[in-house]
C-alpha cells in the first residue's frame, strides 16, 4: 500500500499549477514515477521553477543545483527531502 | 521583381482564425481561453504548448495551421517575422515576478524571438530565422527578406509573419512563401489580404 500523506497530494497540485501541466490531474502521477525523462517529461527550465518552489513554499535553498537531480527524481524523494528541510 | 508565390496563409484576430480567406474558427472569448480552444481545434498533442508565453503560443498555432497543408515540411524553411511590441507581455509578466520570486519559465520567454525557436523545435526547420521590431505591420520588408534569402540559396521556403500581442489584443498574418517563376508577390496583394475584414 503506497504511502500517500498531504504533502504528496499538495506538491502534486503545485507541480501541476506551477509547471502548466495542462489536462493533468493530482491522481495521474505516482509517487515514486520518474519526474524527469520518461515520466512526466519534465525539462531544466521546471528542474529551475522546482527549485523556486522549494523556497517560495517550505523555505529551502538549494545551494547546490546538482543535489536537484536526486530530490525531483520522483514526488516520494521531493516530499522526503521537504519534510526533512522545511523551514515553513 | 521577386520570385516568391504565396502557398497559403493564415489571419488571427479578433477571435478568428482565418485560413486562405476562410473562417475555420471563431470564439468569443479572453484571449486565454481563446488560446486553449484554438490550440484544441487543432486536435494535436504537444504538451509544451501549455508552457508557452501568448505570443508563442499564437505563432505555434498560426504555423501550425499552414504547415499542416504542406505535403512534406522542409528543414530549410526560414522564419521571417515581425510585431511592434516585441515580447513586452512576457516581458510585464516577469517583471511583476521578480518582485517575490523570479520565474524561470516566464524569464525564458523574454525576447520576441524565442516564438521562432519554438516553431523551429516543432517542425525540425535548421534555416535562417529573424525577428523584425518594426512600428507597423510593414509587408515590403518581410517580402524582400525573404527573396533574398531564396534567390541566395539560404532557404527553399520561407515563412513570413506579423505576430503582434499588445496586452490582450492580437494581431497574426502567417504565410508561407516558395519560389515561384510564373507568379510574384507584390506588397499589394499582401496588404490587402491582412487589411481585410473577415466574416
Amino acid at each position: 500500500m503506497p504511502i500517500m500523506t498531504d504533502l504528496h497530494t499538495e506538491l502534486k497540485a503545485s507541480i501541476i499549477e506551477q509547471l502548466n501541466l495542462e489536462d493533468m490531474e493530482v491522481s495521474d502521477i505516482e509517487n515514486d514515477e520518474p519526474l524527469f525523462g520518461d515520466g512526466l517529461g519534465l525539462d531544466s527550465i521546471d528542474a529551475l521553477e522546482l527549485i523556486v518552489l522549494l523556497e517560495k513554499d517550505y523555505g529551502i535553498k538549494l545551494t547546490d543545483p546538482k543535489k536537484g537531480r536526486e530530490i525531483f527524481e520522483s514526488i516520494n524523494k521531493m516530499a522526503d527531502f521537504i519534510e526533512a528541510n522545511r523551514t515553513k | 521583381m521577386n520570385n516568391l508565390s504565396v502557398d497559403h496563409w493564415v489571419r488571427i484576430k479578433d477571435g478568428k482564425i482565418i485560413v486562405d480567406g476562410e473562417v475555420v474558427f471563431a470564439s468569443e472569448a479572453d484571449i486565454a481561453s481563446f488560446l486553449k480552444a484554438a490550440f484544441k481545434f487543432l486536435n494535436i498533442k504537444y504538451p509544451k504548448f501549455h508552457k508557452m508565453d501568448r505570443l508563442s503560443k499564437l505563432g505555434f498555432i498560426a504555423s501550425e495551421i499552414v504547415m499542416k497543408e504542406e505535403a512534406e515540411i522542409s528543414e530549410d524553411t526560414a522564419l521571417v517575422f515581425s510585431n511592434n511590441s516585441s515580447s513586452l507581455a512576457s516581458d510585464q509578466n516577469y517583471q511583476e515576478s521578480i518582485k517575490n520570486f523570479p520565474s524561470p519559465s516566464l524569464f525564458v520567454y523574454t525576447l520576441p524571438n524565442i516564438v521562432l525557436g519554438e516553431i523551429s523545435i516543432r517542425f525540425g526547420l535548421k534555416s535562417e530565422n529573424v525577428f523584425f521590431i518594426e512600428d507597423e505591420f510593414n509587408a515590403k520588408l518581410l517580402i524582400d527578406y525573404s527573396a533574398q534569402l531564396i534567390e541566395s540559396a539560404k532557404a527553399n521556403k520561407v515563412l513570413c509573419a506579423w505576430l503582434n500581442l499588445h496586452n490582450v489584443e492580437y494581431d497574426v498574418f502567417l504565410w508561407l512563401s516558395s519560389e515561384s517563376h510564373k507568379k510574384e508577390i507584390t506588397e499589394e496583394q499582401i496588404r490587402k489580404i491582412y487589411d481585410a475584414d473577415y466574416d
